[in-house]
Order: C-alpha cells, then sequence, then structure tokens
C-alpha cells in the first residue's frame, strides 16, 4: 500500500494574510483511485487544488504528487500531471486536430507520437470526420471529452479534473464518467472536485472539505453509513450547514 | 525550442483565423496613410532661425530687429559656410536660416532690388511653410514702410530654399508618424488582448499547469505580433514608396532595425498591462487611453512640441513614440544613419530594457 500513494498531504496549509485558505489537510490518493474533492464554494478547494498542481506555494505542510516535492520540484510535477478546468481547456479557433498538435507540443511530445496520438484518439472518440473542425462548432458534451482526453494525452500519472461536468446533461455526464473510469482502469489517478453528489458516488473515495478544513474523508458507502444518511446529498448537507465562509 | 514552436504556430492560428484582428493588422495602415493624406495645419512660436549676414549694413540690421521682435522667431547670429548649415539643420533645433547678400543695402540704393534667401528644414512641411510665410511678410512690411519715403521703390524679393524636402509633400511627416501609430496600437493592444483573452477564456491556467515555462508563455505570445508588425512596418514603406512616392533616404536596414527596437518597446508595454488586467475590455481601453492618445499628442506628429507649454514638452520625453517618430524622420526623409541618431536610439533602449524588467517582474509576482 505504501508504494502506490501518488499524492501524499500533510498538514497542508495555505494562508493570505490572517485567512487561511485551506488548514492543515492530511490525506493520500492511491494510484488508479478516482478521488472526489468536495466542498462548498470557498471552502477551499481551488487554492488546494492549485497548490497541489504547483501553481501556487504552500505556506506550511507537506506534500508530495507523484513522488515530487510541492515546494521544489513543481517542473517535474507539471511534467506528471494533467488538468482540466471547468472553464473549456480548448481553444474555441482552433480545429480539434490543431488543439491536439498544441498540447501534444507544449507537453513535449515528438511529431510521431503527437501523430499516432491523434489518430488513437479521434478514433476512440469517434471524431474523425469532425477532425478537421473548429472547436468552437462542437457540442458541449463533446468538447468536455476532448478537452479531457487532450488533458491525458501526455499520459499522466494524475489527473486534476475542476468541475468537469458543468453545464452537461446527465447522459453526456454518464459517458463522461466512463472516460474517468476507463482513464482509472489504465492507472492514472484522478482528482475531481463536483458539485454533483450523483456524480460524488461514483468516485472511489471521497473528501469533504467546510472552512478550510477537510471534515471526512472515506468512501461513499461508509460516509452515508456514518451520517445515517440515504445520498450523498444529505451527507453534505449535514456537513455544510456548519459552514461558517459562503461564496 | 519545439514547444515555442508549437506555440507560435497556435498564436497564428489565433490571428489569421480572427477577421477583425485581421483588418486591424492590414486595413489600419492603409487607412490611416489615406487618411492623414490630408495635412494638418499648426502653429509657429519662438522658433530657432539662423541668421547668417554676409551685409551686415543698415537694411539688414534693421529687418533683422523685425524679425527678432516678432514672437514667432528667437535669433542667433551666426557666420556659417554652407557645409555648416547643413549641420546645423541635422541636429534638429534651428527651423531656419536666413542668409543676407554681402551687396545688401547696396543693391537696394542703386539697383532698387535685393535678394534675401530662407533655407528651411521641410521635412516638416507644415512648419516649413508657416516659417517661409511669416519672414516673407516681415519682410514685405519692412519694404512696404520703407517705400512710402521712395520714388522709385524698393523691391526685396525672399528666395525661399525648402531643404529636404524640395516638392513640400505633406506625407514627409505623417508617414513617419503613422508607422509609430500602427506599430503601437499592433504591438500593444493585441497583445495585451491576446494574453488577456488566455485568462478570461482560462486557457491559461492550462498553460501554467503544463511544465511550458510561464516566462515563454508570454514571449510566445508576443513572438507572432512582432511578426506582423514587421510585415506592417514594409507594408506602410512600400505604400509610402510606391504610392506617395516618398523614397527611404537613409539606410533602409537601419530603419527596420530601429523599428525593431520599437516594436519591443511596445510589447513589453503591452505584456505590462496584460499582466496588470484582467478583462479584454479594460485591457483595450488602457492601452487605447494610455498609449495611443499620448502617441497623437505628444509624438510631434500632429502638434508640434515645441509649441507646448513646458509641462508638457517635459512629459512628451517619456512618450516612447515620439522617440522613435524622430528616428524615423531623420531616416526616412533626411538620411541620417546612426552617428546622428544614437542618443535618441539609446533612450529608447533603455525604455525597452526598463519596461520588459517591470513586467517581468510583476509578472511573477501575480504568479504567487
Amino acid at each position: 500500500m505504501q508504494d502506490d500513494r501518488v499524492i501524499v498531504c500533510e498538514k497542508l496549509t495555505k494562508r493570505f494574510g490572517d485567512f487561511i485558505a485551506t488548514n492543515e489537510i492530511t490525506f493520500d490518493v492511491h494510484k488508479g483511485e478516482i478521488f472526489g474533492f468536495l466542498g462548498a464554494n470557498g471552502a477551499g478547494k481551488t487554492t488546494a487544488m492549485r497548490m497541489l498542481c504547483g501553481l501556487s506555494s504552500p505556506s506550511s505542510g507537506k506534500a508530495t504528487i507523484a513522488g515530487y516535492d510541492v515546494y521544489t520540484q513543481t517542473e517535474q510535477i507539471k511534467k506528471n500531471i494533467g488538468y482540466m478546468s471547468q472553464k473549456f481547456s480548448l481553444y474555441e479557433n482552433l480545429t480539434v486536430r490543431e488543439n491536439i498538435e498544441f498540447f501534444g507540443g507544449i507537453y513535449g511530445l515528438s511529431d510521431e507520437q503527437i501523430r499516432t496520438k491523434t489518430a488513437q484518439l479521434l478514433q476512440r472518440l469517434g471524431m474523425q470526420n469532425e477532425a478537421n473542425k473548429l472547436v468552437a462548432s462542437l457540442p458541449l458534451g463533446w468538447k468536455q471529452k476532448l478537452s479531457f482526453s487532450v488533458a491525458v494525452l501526455h499520459e499522466p500519472k494524475i489527473v486534476f479534473l475542476d468541475e468537469p461536468t458543468g453545464g452537461v446533461d446527465p447522459v453526456t455526464r454518464r459517458q463522461f464518467w466512463d472516460m474517468i473510469y476507463e482513464a482509472a482502469d489504465s492507472g492514472i489517478t484522478v482528482f475531481v472536485t463536483t458539485h454533483y453528489m450523483d456524480e460524488a458516488e461514483y468516485c472511489h473515495r471521497i473528501s469533504i472539505m467546510v472552512d478550510g478544513k477537510m471534515e471526512v474523508l472515506d468512501t461513499p458507502t461508509n460516509l452515508k453509513n456514518s451520517f445515517h444518511a440515504r445520498s450523498m446529498d444529505e451527507v453534505f448537507y449535514q456537513l455544510a450547514r456548519g459552514a461558517k465562509r459562503g461564496d | 525550442m519545439k514547444q515555442f514552436l508549437a506555440f507560435v504556430r497556435k498564436e497564428f492560428y489565433h490571428v489569421l483565423r480572427d477577421r477583425r484582428t485581421l483588418l486591424i493588422l492590414f486595413g489600419m495602415p492603409i487607412a490611416q496613410i489615406l487618411i492623414f493624406g490630408f495635412a494638418l495645419t499648426n502653429e509657429v512660436k519662438d522658433s530657432e532661425i539662423l541668421v547668417v549676414d554676409y551685409a551686415k549694413d543698415n537694411a539688414s540690421q534693421e529687418l533683422l530687429t523685425r524679425i527678432g521682435a516678432s514672437r514667432y522667431f528667437n535669433i542667433r547670429q551666426a557666420a556659417l559656410s554652407h557645409k555648416e548649415i547643413l549641420g546645423t539643420f541635422q541636429k534638429g533645433k534651428i527651423k531656419a536660416v536666413v542668409v543676407f547678400p554681402v551687396n545688401f543695402n547696396e543693391d537696394l540704393l542703386h539697383h532698387n532690388k535685393a535678394q534675401v534667401q530662407i533655407i528651411t528644414d521641410a521635412s516638416d512641411v507644415n512648419t516649413a511653410n508657416m516659417i517661409t510665410n511669416y519672414l516673407s511678410s516681415i519682410i514685405m512690411d519692412y519694404q512696404n514702410q520703407v517705400n512710402q519715403n521712395l520714388e522709385i521703390p524698393y523691391r526685396i524679393t525672399p528666395e525661399v530654399r525648402m531643404l529636404y524636402n524640395p516638392q513640400l509633400k505633406g506625407a514627409h511627416g505623417f508617414v513617419p508618424g503613422v508607422m509609430a501609430l500602427v506599430l503601437l496600437l499592433v504591438s500593444v493592444m493585441m497583445t495585451a488582448i491576446s494574453i488577456v483573452r488566455e485568462k478570461e477564456t482560462g486557457t491559461m491556467e492550462i498553460l501554467l499547469v503544463s511544465p511550458f515555462k510561464p516566462v515563454l508563455v508570454i514571449f510566445a505570445k508576443a513572438f507572432p505580433y512582432l511578426a506582423l508588425s514587421l510585415v506592417n512596418v514594409t507594408a506602410i514603406l512600400l505604400l509610402s514608396v510606391f504610392v506617395l512616392d516618398l523614397p527611404v533616404k537613409g539606410s533602409v536596414a537601419l530603419l527596420f532595425a530601429e523599428s525593431t527596437l520599437f516594436i519591443i518597446t511596445c510589447l513589453a508595454l503591452g505584456i505590462f498591462i496584460s499582466i496588470e488586467t484582467d478583462s479584454q475590455q479594460i485591457a483595450m481601453l488602457i492601452s487605447l487611453m494610455g498609449m495611443l492618445l499620448p502617441t497623437m499628442m505628444f509624438s510631434g506628429f500632429l502638434f508640434p512640441i515645441e509649441n507646448m507649454p513646458l509641462p508638457l514638452q517635459i512629459i512628451s520625453n517619456i512618450v516612447p513614440s515620439k522617440w522613435f517618430y524622430i528616428i524615423v524622420k531623420s531616416i526616412m526623409i533626411k538620411g541620417l544613419g546612426i552617428s546622428a541618431l544614437w542618443k535618441e536610439t539609446l533612450i529608447l533602449l533603455g525604455m525597452t530594457v526598463f519596461l520588459l524588467l517591470v513586467s517581468l517582474k510583476s509578472f511573477k509576482i501575480r504568479l504567487q
């Protein structure tokens, strides 16, 4: 068990002046795990995620991502993670193919790798006919799938998804989760934030942040049992009701 | 390097697919050149003029007193050869030279007519015209007054020479001005907007999470605008040579080198704006109000700087376009080389380095 931890966090804290955005959070994430990172708006999720991605330096505490230290080895961290945000990660006035080539390019893939990966990716998504269309012309669901595929194009160890399914219908969301499972099966660890509680149930383990602290961390089933709740919705509600910080 | 190229290619796709961007990029220089073809009038006061008085007689002294008394001119006496006159013009301080021939008074007395030579720096057409007109009317005034007591009237003819620009082409002044304006608009505004756009759409986050170095993101975004600006310089020069019939007198290579320097100054400004703002509208407003307006006002392109109140004249020194305008004008019209322009070049270089350092520094702070 010790060897397959890809995210190790110990009392990770971020302060902005007097405000403690993230307060001593401690958790581990294992290889191939789908880890749900929940919390109300303003609970400190984004700050925590920025630290884990090497975008922001923690105030105190320890963390390693894929074995690399968040203070000193941010370059290596960036090479080993993928990232997809709720806002679109793709360029609307570039074609599908150009987007893939661009992201492959900045992640340092060779032309050969980019060519084979583009072909594979287009085939898997069934988008061969759309390859030369502008991303702007695609339906939202397709964009999200493409966006996810691009985020894992360079075969990262961990992929961070920041509310990846905002604004799409349940069917598309379900299909999107199929892709996440596929990625997790192939050994990519998935770190996902969401506001949809039905999605939370799809995760292997979930944590819920309240006011900068990580209040609970367990499997969805165990959480529901310990809170005597029928659904994750209720668990979340019971916890979030105690929150002092709002939007 | 490969990453950098992938990035630059993407930037070119962005620019070439956006019709509005393209229109600004290539439509603007043409429109500007045509619009500013209708020259603008401006007033002249306290112009420094040099007097070469070979006559040193009553008549010439009397005329000089009148010229000196006018609020338009400040007289500097000097006995110079023709070659030296050229030198003083190149320094840019002197607007005109008035030459009295040896026998000025004698000619008037014996032949009832004499000549005065007026040489002006016609690289600035409006000013040159204005000065010639003022000088001529002062001379006329004097002539009329003297003639009241004479049976046979005197005739003093001013012989005018327009240096650098004998046909008085108005375009001479505005081509360098349009160049400064267009480069500023393309490099400052477009760069700022394109970087801020990535912030707005959220793609900047993705780029920062990628192993691509943040500083390189900025440079890769600025690079296409450097290339496009150089295309613009070429277009404006071609227009001016083939449509307006204005040759480049000095070195074209030097002109391009100086333009590249100015473009980099502008890019640094654009980058700075983009780091400090978060929305495309604000970036555009700052670029327009903060950069374009000062360029119109203070570069000497529309309004002569020497006519402004002293505080404004001092302010004009911190506007990069002022220096670029002087440089381009000197190379294109006067045909000067780097030896005459090293001071302006150095000032521009200093501004560029300063702006780049400031924007890199604020970029690092922003990342935290």
